[in-house]
């Protein structure tokens, strides 16, 4: 796992190796990545087979023996869509930073997107991605990855669109006036001093999106059922089969999976994003043997040095292209957008908002808005209701873990597979579970929502535990702080902030899976609960278009007013008066 | 050039400012005026620095000086011609150092070079003279965070001087090291110069640390604050190498720091030319200084004898100006002391109040609060006035801000709430906002 250690003050003179034997290092290195060009390129190819729907549709075999081929094909998915989640916010992000105009517009619209749950627009992208492909699963496959990339992108261009604007202010002059290019400014100051935190939110991202990809392979639309082969379509078919022992192998790969991605693919890229700490402080080096073994290996560098002078001819004429001709000084003078484009954009916007609703309106009628708003009241009350029961289950046991270190190293890694792994894989046992004992789906559905939200709060509250000073900590013992009293002085001022940050994360979790938790089935039994989850879900299998429109336009003012009206306070609070040093 | 007009410009002048001035707009619509019609320039061969206390903008006007900002009105000549956008005769030396910590030190030094499209042999080529310039031969490979603070600076010197620069601007660069550090860096730099090697044409430094400024420089150009403006300059003819134990540099060092502590003071030619009064002011700056800084400054000063030079306090404190300045201009203002020729000297009051017991020193320092500060005295009849309620804290913002910008209104308010919570005259409360007469 994950070693830290102190590495002492030395000066690595990077002398070039001079040394070019061939190890077992390179012949790991060598063998794993011509495998994983393999499997890409054999997996990539079976998306082109044929696909008529409803007609022909591949179908899913339940052998255990099929898995890791479905696993394959859904990393495949998941990468892709990192890598698109990568590009746009790389391209989105870089747009909102440097330009006023652009920002004004885009992080309110990335705000919105934030707060529209995806799962809600399903049926839209499926139908639209297979009218774009006919004839081929690529529809299909296009439809799950974007299902994926919508999960992902949000977290990843806001995170990247922060550090853009947090890069110190001496280090942004010392680029203007050394003149580099944009080209030379972004890739030697801006995305480097961004990398630790893509990575960190593409690692976040990348757990929450299996939830997505375990949705959108298997689902409903427009009355067809569609079936893409995965590990998502092989949970639903052993559902639909009632195949216990199918569904215990796939929970079994699940976990495998989440591992080993963990170890092949985000800890190496932890550990060597690092390197691009913006304080310059030396101390903890993070090490890794994934990382070890590929910097041990001869084959990188050679390939490195092989491709050095076309990378430096490329850099130079990037550089060339960008290079800023004018004033860059005129340039910071010219105001931001002005009053008149505030306006423009504001009359656009409500021109959008009046077609949808009178789409919406012309079709169903101010009743049935009633209708689904109070559907999003029940809805809304079993997200408090989850939030309220998470943080009274998890909190104390959240607290315990973070304050000692020894429980804190045993438990994260198993923390951190819990919260990765799609918990719509659980639902099916929780659904049996609910018909033999005869719950009704209205109270299940809160469970359903927690399995997959809570984790946030859990993670949280432990980092905040951590983050309580140990000053603190040993003055409250000296005078003698136990029991109730630490925890009203101490404890829970003390991580009131983390809470506030799990919170939100987890409500806006819980909304999402409502679609899902909802309406569940086992075999043929179908439950379903009253809220507006169950509402969209509904509508999508139906294709009811204006009711569709509708649930989600109402669940997204549900979501930005609840952070609006109680998060941000809560936040604002966590800020000032309870903020730690 | 015994009187330098800063808005003649001669062959030799290789940057100039004139009449430049610099406001910001503020989010409620207002202006924050930092620079009013500054002009200086910097001839070819000398070193100029510029000294302030902080809030005389000197920092701005170095940028916009090297083109990164634009001034709101006047002008920037460099070698005569007017400048748009980044002056590429200039380099700048960080305070923070601005390096890329994912670069390796050779990277960083040659960065400026690169950037200009110079080949990659010509770069890794000067790159490595200029680290044999600031010693630092053999740690090319290295990264930043390997280096000690002063070695980081000296990889910044030297991707300063890669660029061979008319002006090599330097903003405070020796701030961020420790005392020790700074001075060895601070001396190399010195031989450099007078050895005659230095590869920029000229120097501009910014700084708030008065010996730096006349060791360094052949002119010192003394920035008033609020709103920045030159004072005026004062020629440094003390030859080279310098030497602090020089008699002629401690008497002007003590020159400077006393028209420093004094604002309102006019700024002579040099020093023996006693300081005339400038316009007094309407309604005086709060200096932000703790009140436990003022009675230790006091106490520090009665066991010196009650007289102690500046530059001595400054040095045996370990203080640098613009944390030393504020408390003794607080301790003039209460009337405990009074500055001249670059001594502090304590007042009858300022004795009593070094020796008094923790009791009869808050009832001294809320008798000479309410008779030397104004605003302390309406303050507290305001709250008289009205004494259950308290009253808001925007109250007193507002009437400040008619006075100074959002962001000194600010700052005057919390220093104001600090005096009067320790003279016992009012309460505040951070969570309501609101300030109450203090219960006797």
């Amino acid at each position: 796992m994950l070693r830290v250690w102190q590495k002492p003050l030395s000066f690595s003179l990077g002398i070039a190796r001079s040394n070019l034997r061939f190890g077992y290092s390179d012949l790991a290195v060598g063998l794993g990545t011509l495998t994983l060009l393999y499997v890409a390129a054999r997996i990539g190819s079976e998306s082109l087979v044929k696909f008529h729907p409803p007609g022909i549709i591949p179908s899913i075999s339940l052998d255990p023996r099929a898995l890791p081929g479905y696993a394959a094909r859904s990393t495949l998915r998941m990468f892709i869509a990192l890598i698109f989640s990568t590009l746009f916010t790389l391209v989105y992000g870089y747009a909102a930073a440097r330009s006023r105009w652009a920002e004004k517009i885009l992080i309110p619209l990335l705000d919105i997107l934030q707060s529209v749950p995806v799962l809600g627009f399903l049926s839209i992208t499926v139908t639209g991605f297979i009218a774009l492909f006919p004839g081929s699963l690529l529809g299909l496959e296009a439809a799950s990855i974007f299902a994926i990339f919508t999960s992902q992108a949000w977290n990843m261009t806001f995170s990247f669109y922060q550090s853009l604007r947090t890069v110190p202010d001496e280090l942004q002059e010392m680029t203007e006036l050394y003149r580099l290019s944009a080209w030379e400014r972004f890739t030697r100051l801006e995305l480097p001093a961004s990398v630790i935190g893509l990575v960190w939110n593409g690692m976040m991202s990348f757990g929450g999106g299996w939830f997505f990809l375990a949705a959108s392979e298997a689902i409903s639309v427009l009355n067809h059922s569609y079936t893409l082969p995965g590990l998502g379509s092989y949970v639903a078919a052993a559902v639909a089969a009632k195949d216990f022992s199918a569904l215990g192998w796939a929970i079994v790969t699940m976990v495998l999976l989440i591992l080993a991605i963990d170890q092949f693919f985000w800890r190496p890229l932890v550990t060597i994003a690092d390197r691009y700490k913006l304080e310059v402080s030396a101390g903890e080096v993070r090490q890794f043997w994934v990382v070890d073994l590929w910097r041990s290996a001869h084959l990188p560098a050679l390939v490195g040095r092989a491709f050095g002078p076309a990378w430096r001819y490329c850099d130079r004429r990037l550089s060339g292209i960008t290079r800023s001709t004018g004033t860059l000084a005129s340039a910071n003078q010219s105001r931001g957008p002005g009053a008149l484009y505030n306006a423009i954009v504001i009359v656009i916007a409500a021109a959008l908002l009046a077609i949808a609703a009178h789409f919406v309106l012309a079709e169903v009628g101010l009743g049935e808005v009633r209708h689904a708003a109070l559907l999003g009241l029940a809805t809304g009350g079993r997200v408090l209701l989850l939030i309220v029961v998470s943080t009274l289950v998890w909190t104390p046991i959240g607290v315990a873990i973070g304050l000692s270190p020894r429980l804190a190293r045993v438990s994260q890694p198993l923390i951190q597979v819990l919260a990765s792994f799609p918990a719509n894989f659980l639902f099916p046992f929780a659904t049996l579970g609910f018909i033999t004992l005869g719950i009704s789906l209205n109270w299940g559905s809160i469970l359903l929502m927690a399995l997959g939200s809570q984790w946030y709060l859990l993670f949280n509250v432990i980092g905040g535990a951590q983050g309580i000073p140990n000053d603190l900590r040993e003055m409250g013992r000296s005078i003698g702080l136990k029991g109730g009293r630490e925890w009203k002085a101490l404890i829970a001022p003390g991580i009131f902030g983390s809470w506030v940050t799990g919170a939100i994360t987890a409500s806006g979790g819980a909304w999402n899976a409502s679609i899902v938790s909802e309406l569940v089935s086992w075999g043929n039994t179908t439950l379903t609960a009253k809220g507006l989850g169950s509402y969209i879900a509904g509508a999508t299998s139906k294709g009811d278009w204006p009711r569709i429109v509708l649930g989600v336009g109402i669940m997204s003012v549900f979501v930005v007013g609840f952070n609006r009206l109680v998060w941000g306070r809560l936040y604002h609070l966590a800020g000032t008066k309870y903020r730690l040093g | 050039m015994t009187t330098t007009d800063p808005l003649v410009t001669t062959a030799g002048t290789m940057l100039a400012g004139q009449h430049i001035s610099k406001s910001f707009p503020l989010p409620d619509g207002k202006q924050m005026t930092v620079l009013e019609d500054v002009s200086l320039n910097v001839d070819a061969g000398e070193v100029v620095a510029l000294l302030g206390r902080s809030g005389s903008g000197k920092s701005t006007l170095l940028r916009i000086l090297s083109g990164l900002i634009p001034p709101s009105s006047g002008t920037v000549l460099k070698n005569g011609e007017q400048l748009a956008g980044p002056n590429s005769g200039v380099a700048m030396v960080f305070q923070s150092f601005a390096l890329l910590p994912w670069l390796t030190v050779q990277e960083n030094a040659e960065l400026g070079l690169y950037a200009r499209g110079v080949s990659k042999n010509v770069c890794e080529e000067e790159a490595e003279k200029a680290l044999h310039m600031v010693g630092l031969e053999g740690f090319g490979g290295a990264y930043p965070r390997e280096l000690s603070g002063g070695m980081r600076q000296r990889v910044g010197f030297a991707r300063a001087f890669v660029m061979k620069p008319d002006v090599l601007m330097m903003d405070e660069p020796f701030s961020a090291l420790d005392v020790l550090t700074a001075e060895n860096l601070r001396g190399e730099i010195s031989e450099l110069w007078e050895a005659g090697k230095f590869p920029s044409k000229s120097i501009l430094l910014v700084t708030h640390n008065i010996e730096e400024a006349v060791t360094l420089s052949d002119r010192v150009i003394i920035l008033g604050a609020n709103p920045g403006s030159v004072r005026g300059e004062l020629k440094v003819g003390i030859p080279r190498p310098r030497n602090n134990k020089d008699p002629r540099f401690a008497s002007l060092v003590d020159y400077i720091y006393t028209v420093m502590t004094n604002p309102t003071a006019e700024v002579g030619p040099g020093p023996g030319i006693p300081a005339k009064p400038r316009k007094p002011e309407r309604f005086p700056m709060l200096p932000h200084a703790r009140t436990g800084g003022i009675s230790g400054l006091c106490e520090f000063v009665a066991d010196q004898g009650g007289r102690e030079d500046l530059p001595k306090l400054a040095e045996r404190l370990r203080l640098e100006i613009d944390d030393l300045l504020p408390t003794v201009d607080a301790a003039v203002m209460l009337g405990f002391a009074e500055v001249s020729e670059g001594d502090v000297i304590l007042t009858t009051a300022g004795r009593e109040f070094a020796i008094a017991n923790v009791e009869r020193s808050q009832e001294m320092f809320r008798e000479q609060l309410l008779a030397y500060v104004p605003f302390v005295a309406t303050v507290v009849e305001t709250l008289r006035q009205r004494k259950e309620g308290g009253v808001a804290k925007e109250f007193f913002i507002d009437i400040l801000d008619e006075h100074f910008s959002e962001s000194e209104a600010e700052r005057q308010f919390e220093t104001l709430i600090n005096w009067g919570r320790s003279a016992h005259l009012f309460e505040y409360d951070a969570t309501e906002e609101r300030l109450y007469l203090a219960s006797d």
